[in-house]
């Protein structure tokens, strides 16, 4: 029996052996190269994708684990009211250098938007901890969670 | 330097369907260069930003412009595009007056397009270029718009960025494109003995191609997990012979100036013609400061995409220097050097000379076996960090006589350290492909070669050793040592965060020694009215936030290469109870000239400090005699989001003076401006990197 994945909206049939990890179905067979590879190891969080609105990192859990959940990348991150805000949050406070660590983040500040309250600083960082970012973006990224989760 | 040898128009901006695109050798490494170059010309010609494109920096079509590193790039390609967008400003008004008639001092150039007084008809500035003879030379005397100082320019890409439809390099994905990945050896000096030839077989026969030239071994398939899983199976069927080994004890034992090839540095600049000079024969203070092996470590893996047609090899890189490497991967295949075409694609921020030139050589070597097939090569995670040139393990003496007023009457500083010169320069002795990794495997191998001193003013090990401080008799002495565990190339800042770390920490010793404040000790040594402008204005604005309660407090100044950006750091932070540094806030107060992308600079300034801060409190690779044993983000742990203190910067503004490079200006100060801290908070006086925990410990029991 094949997989299919439920990925940004649409039902999606997985050609992929189910115990791909999902960051390479997503980016290899289907495409979506938002989500990054930063280390394979669950140590970075390049690879960051929402899974049942909650960041969760691609790179090692198998395909086949994520059947039945609502996965969205940071392509499909658009689609939410929150994550728009947060996209142009980033935007608004230039909150990248090189940018890589960017999908990662935008996806993990999605998911700290959706709480739905404001976030504090502590918070933010606290909740950003698995996500490297070697440039030293990070105030900006701050600030930009800052505008997204604060205003309504 | 890049007009001379580019002095055309066309060179730097040409015009495609209705577009200007900027040519430049410059490439963006994450410094967001081409946001600064596309906000200069667009502050020339007054056009909206989406009028304009940067041109995909070529081998084969761009301006060589060298590396691009050193913080040098707004100087050089900033300047010369500056000069060829006045060109055609200049000569489309003269455009615009023939059509029009009228004075040249009556017409309003706006939103890129010229009005005239009573005419409703605005000219635009790209219609006119159409008409513009671009091979015309740049005008190095055609009048400049007025500059206006620091205008946010969009950051180019951003858009893209947040909504994962940016490129980078890592994601091309081409018809008949293969993944490739490489099984390493366990460390650099062990080679390949065999390989199991039934797991070969079975690898084949599932459609991977397994790739030998000597012990460099690699495997290519159209799929990346199974490309992945291969080479894991791979690795698990090699053979290594491991009779030599890494070899292992305390690097900062080899740090001596007898393994050393010493040099006198005189005026910023290493002799060869002047004698290494004596010790001071009174000296009241010295101390030695350390730093480890420290890894670039980039946020993704180097890579690489390559094909070769059977004549041609065309490689995409991420490398800061594509120009260099075109030779030495022409050299390294004997191939003819336009017969390899390289191409930037953005990678992740490299801050220096990492594994992308290494994979782009791999890539190409894997191309030319796998005819018509583009290849796309991945280091892994564990190969960056165990494979990239990591920045050299190095040390810097320092010893002052003092005055009987306590001033420095005399100061010497000797660098001590590995080379940071990796990068793949051709030379005498196939010196450019000695410097490719993978030419150390392959069965027609070379060697890995020890480089000579880098004699350049303000270069390699010596940058910032001469103190930016006014002080009667100096001496300074640059000791290359060559005999080293590791392979080593250029990192960010090269000596200057060292040199500047120990400095720093170093007047902050002597003031305290002679009862002196910190802000003041500096001033007595200096008269440069902007040096003395940025202590003032970080001296109010600490004036203003009075130290907590606990808190330990450090400064720090510098300026980069004595001539570029200044910069002074403050930094507030706690030690707790586990010996754990805690930053709380910083502030850095800049002085980098006319500011040209307001936003941009402090993202580099910012950057730096925070690259910094991770150096200081976690970053040093380690080896054991089996290989590098720091091999993925546990083992080699950088700052992450908690431990980001509040960042304050303040810049000054410069509108008459040249815009100088800050990419690097922030990190020297950072280090030592937390190293100043760490003593204020603790009483230790912490002399290398990094003060981790248990380095904080075992200078609190040495005490
Ligand atoms: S790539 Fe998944 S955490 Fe690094
Ligand atoms: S912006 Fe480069 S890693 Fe975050």
């Amino acid at each position: 029996m094949s997989l299919t994945l439920r990925i940004n909206g649409e039902d999606c049939v997985i050609a992929s052996d189910p115990e791909t990890p999902l960051l390479f179905v997503l980016r290899d067979e289907l495409k979506l190269k938002g989500a990054k590879l930063g280390c394979g190891l669950e140590q970075c969080g390049a690879c960051a994708v929402l899974v049942d609105g909650e960041a969760t990192l691609s790179c090692v859990a198998p395909a086949a684990t994520f059947e039945g959940r609502e996965i969205v990348t940071v392509e499909g991150v658009a689609d939410i009211a929150e994550g728009r805000r947060v996209q142009d949050a980033f935007v608004a406070a230039n909150a990248a250098q090189c940018g890589y660590c960017t999908s990662g983040l935008v996806v993990a500040a999605t998911a700290l938007a959706l709480v739905g309250r404001p976030v504090s600083r502590e918070e933010a960082k606290a909740a950003l901890e698995p996500h490297l970012c070697r440039c030293g973006a990070h105030p900006r990224v701050l600030e930009a969670v800052e505008i997204a989760t604060s205003t309504p | 330097m890049s007009l001379k040898d580019y002095p055309l128009l066309s060179d730097w901006l040409t015009l495609k369907d209705g577009r200007l695109y900027v040519r430049t050798g410059k490439v963006d490494i994450g410094q967001r260069i081409s946001t600064a170059l596309v906000g200069i010309v667009r502050q020339e010609l007054t056009l909206p930003s989406d009028a304009i494109e940067v041109e995909t920096v070529r081998t084969d079509r761009s301006p060589d412009e060298g590396m691009t590193s050193g913080s040098n790039s707004i100087e050089q390609s900033g300047y010369a595009l500056r000069l060829a967008a006045a060109t055609l400003r200049k000569a489309a008004t003269n455009m615009a007056l023939a059509r029009i008639g009228g004075r040249p001092e009556d017409l309003r150039l706006e939103d890129g397009a010229f009005q005239a007084p009573g005419s409703n008809l605005p000219l635009s500035i790209l219609d006119l270029a159409v008409e513009v003879d671009f091979r015309q030379p740049v005008d190095e005397s055609a009048p400049l718009m007025p500059q206006t100082d620091g205008v946010g320019f969009p950051m180019r890409g951003l858009t893209e960025l947040v909504r994962g439809t940016y490129r980078f390099l890592h994601d091309l994905d081409v018809p008949n494109m293969l993944h490739a990945r490489v099984p390493r050896p366990p460390h650099a000096r062990a080679w390949l003995e065999d390989v199991d030839t039934k797991t070969v077989e079975a690898l084949e026969s599932s459609g991977i191609k397994v790739i030998r030239d000597g012990s460099f071994l690699a495997v290519a398939g159209p799929r990346e997990w199974p490309v992945i899983r291969a080479a894991q199976r791979l690795s698990g069927a090699c053979r290594w012979n491991v009779t030599e080994s890494l070899p292992e004890g305390d690097v900062f034992n080899l740090l001596t100036r007898e393994n050393a090839t010493r040099l006198a540095v005189i005026d910023g600049s290493p002799r060869t013609d002047a004698p290494v000079p004596e010790p001071l024969r009174v000296v009241d203070v010295c101390a030695r400061y350390e730093r480890p092996f420290t890894m670039h470590g980039a946020l993704g893996p180097s890579a690489a995409m390559a094909v070769w047609d059977g004549t041609k090899l065309e490689i995409t890189s991420h490398s800061q220097g594509i120009y260099i490497l075109r030779e030495s991967i022409a050299e390294s295949l004997d191939l003819a050097p336009e017969n390899v075409v390289i191409s930037y694609m953005p990678g992740s921020g490299c801050y220096g000379h990492n594994g992308a030139d290494d994979a782009a050589y791999e890539a190409a070597l894997l191309a030319m076996v796998l005819q018509g097939s583009p290849v796309l090569l991945k280091w892994t995670r564990d190969d960056e960090h165990a494979w990239e040139p990591y920045g050299p393990a190095s040390a810097v003496e320092l010893s002052a006589k003092l005055g009987t007023d306590g001033r420095l009457a005399a100061f010497s500083a000797e660098a001590i350290g590995g080379t940071f010169r990796g990068r793949p320069r051709s030379g005498p002795d196939r010196a450019g492909p000695a410097k490719l990794l993978a030419n150390h495997y392959r069965e027609a191998s070379v060697g890995p070669q020890p480089g000579a001193p880098n004699m350049n003013r303000q270069g390699g090990l010596h940058r910032n050793l001469n103190p930016i401080y006014d002080i009667p008799e100096t001496r300074f002495v640059k000791s290359l040592v060559t005999q080293m565990p590791l392979r080593t190339s250029a990192l960010r800042c090269l000596g200057a965060a060292l040199n500047v770390f120990g400095i720093e920490s170093f007047i902050d010793e002597i003031a305290q020694l002679s009862g002196q404040d910190a802000f003041d000790y500096r001033r007595f040594h200096l008269t440069d009215p902007r040096a003395l402008s940025l202590l003032d204005r970080l001296e109010a604005a600490l004036s203003r936030h009075p130290k907590a309660e606990g808190c330990g407090r450090g400064i720090a100044y510098g300026q980069y290469k004595n001539a570029m950006t200044r910069v002074a750091v403050a930094v507030d932070l706690t030690v707790n109870d586990a010996a754990e540094i805690k930053l709380q806030t910083a502030w850095i107060a800049a002085d980098a000239g006319r500011i040209v992308d307001r936003d941009g600079l402090i993202a580099q300034l910012e950057g730096g400090f925070l690259q910094a801060a991770s150096w200081a409190l976690h970053e040093a690779v380690t080896w054991d005699r089996d290989g590098v044993t720091s091999r993925d983000w546990d083992s080699y742990r950088v700052l992450r989001f908690p431990e980001v203190p509040a960042i304050h910067t303040d810049l000054i503004e410069r509108p008459g003076d040249p815009s100088v490079g800050a990419g690097e200006a922030s990190p020297g100060p950072t280090l030592a401006a937390i190293a100043n801290a760490v003593y204020d908070a603790t009483g230790l006086r912490m002399r290398r990197l990094p003060f981790t925990p248990d380095a904080l410990t075992a200078a609190a029991l040495a005490t």
